[in-house]
């Protein structure tokens, strides 16, 4: 999860100052400082909570084939389409992530969740706008909008993928399993692009492997870049 | 005002201290009625401020820590510890009812009340201008100038103004 935020946060800064239009300068920016914020949360519990390493460690000293997130927040930002929908199946699986951590039986992660959910509202609330307007916007729009549903659909999928130590998380009460949170994303999904008047694909997941520690091409050039003042100073304070 | 939300769990000699210390992007508004302290605790010589953040990437919360444990060092306390948790999660039902009243003089119109709702689009409307005190609003962007802010136009006088998005 933290993983997940860290690196769809700096994919999301990446529109900084060359958004489509000014509000959407400004959406991406501060939903990539509301997720750097949630990965930097999560880190801390596991540095408090769970003996790792401390935020900064997790987040600018690991090597790439350390990290767990998923392919989907892997990929550069593309065409502003492409983000968009990127965003709005990212966001829903969030959306149904925090609201069932709310009542998980590990008490620093149902706090934290409590409070991340309200705040997920907003970027659902954005997603959903944006991609209704657009479908029903001009006939580049709507085309632009189904192109990039259906490329990015088998691929956030991957967000769902199973890993070691699952089992164990769900007979402890911390959450209820990918399958159970996937399919309350899916039907939250369905709902807003059917609604938009766009076609659900029927396509398999694809892209799996992130949560094992493979990723695509795109990570390593990413971790690269994002920690490019750490590895040249790493007593940079500011 | 002394049964509001904000004053609860707050030894009543930390308030003036308290009030002191201003969000940096609001100066109109102090983190007590922000809502940002959910306990204050005054020994002796030491003090214990409990806090939650408004909005969990918010950049702020290291320099009010430290402008908190400032105020009450200059208040004549040897100590201060100050804690940041989520025990009890920020929502914009704990600003009170004078930083409401800051907030729209300062030019930001105030979240509606929640009271235990879901958030919903349709609430985000729940606001007046705060420049000619129109109903007559819309919201031109969930996302502003800062995290907790959202871009609204007025239709009766013509202006942008931000308003403050309740969660």
């Amino acid at each position: 999860m933290a993983d997940d935020a860290l690196v769809i946060g700096h994919r999301n800064s990446e529109w900084t100052g060359i958004g489509p239009m000014l509000e959407e300068d400004l959406a991406f920016s501060s939903m990539a400082q509301d997720k750097i914020g949630h990965a930097q949360a999560l880190y801390e519990i596991l540095h408090t909570h769970l003996g790792l390493a401390d935020a900064d460690s997790l987040a600018f000293r690991r090597e790439e084939k350390e990290f767990r997130c998923c392919h989907l927040v892997e990929y550069p930002i593309g065409e502003y389409d492409f983000s968009l929908l990127r965003h709005f199946l990212f966001d829903h699986a969030e959306a149904v992530r925090y609201q069932a951590l709310a009542s998980s039986s590990f008490a620093p992660l149902a706090h934290l969740s409590a409070k991340v959910k309200g705040e997920i509202k907003y970027h659902v609330m954005h997603a959903n706008a944006f991609l209704r307007q657009l479908a029903a916007g001009t006939e580049e729009s709507r085309a632009r909008m189904q192109s990039s549903l259906n490329r990015l659909w088998p691929l956030a999928q991957s967000i769902f993928e199973s890993y070691e130590g699952e089992k164990d998380l769900i007979d402890a009460g911390v959450y209820p399993g990918e399958v159970i949170l996937k399919e309350r994303w899916a039907a939250a999904v369905q709902a807003v692009v059917e609604s938009a008047g766009l076609k659900m694909p029927a396509s398999e997941a694809d892209g799996l492997g992130g949560r094992q520690g493979y990723h695509t091409e795109f990570l390593s050039p990413m971790l690269l870049e994002m920690t490019e003042v750490v590895r040249e100073d790493p007593e940079a304070i500011w | 005002m002394v049964s509001e939300t904000v004053f609860q769990g707050i030894d009543p000699v930390l308030i003036p201290v308290l009030e002191q210390v201003k969000d940096p992007e609001i100066p109109a508004l102090s983190v007590l009625d922000l809502g940002m302290i959910t306990g204050a605790r005054a020994g002796d010589s030491r003090v214990w401020v409990e806090m939650t953040p408004t909005f969990v990437g918010c950049p702020a919360i290291g320099m009010l820590k430290s402008q908190i444990a400032e105020a009450i060092i200059n208040a004549g306390y040897s100590e201060c510890e100050v804690e940041v948790n989520l025990e009890q999660p920020w929502t914009t039902d704990r600003i009170s009812a004078r930083g409401r009243a800051a907030l729209e003089k300062f030019g930001l119109a105030p979240p509606p009340r929640m009271e235990g709702e879901e958030l919903t689009e349709e609430m985000l409307d729940r606001v007046r201008c705060p420049h000619c005190g129109s109903s007559d609003t819309t919201l031109r962007s969930a996302f502003g100038s800062t995290l907790c802010r959202a871009i609204r136009f007025c239709f009766s006088c013509k202006q942008g103004f931000e308003q403050f998005k309740p969660v």
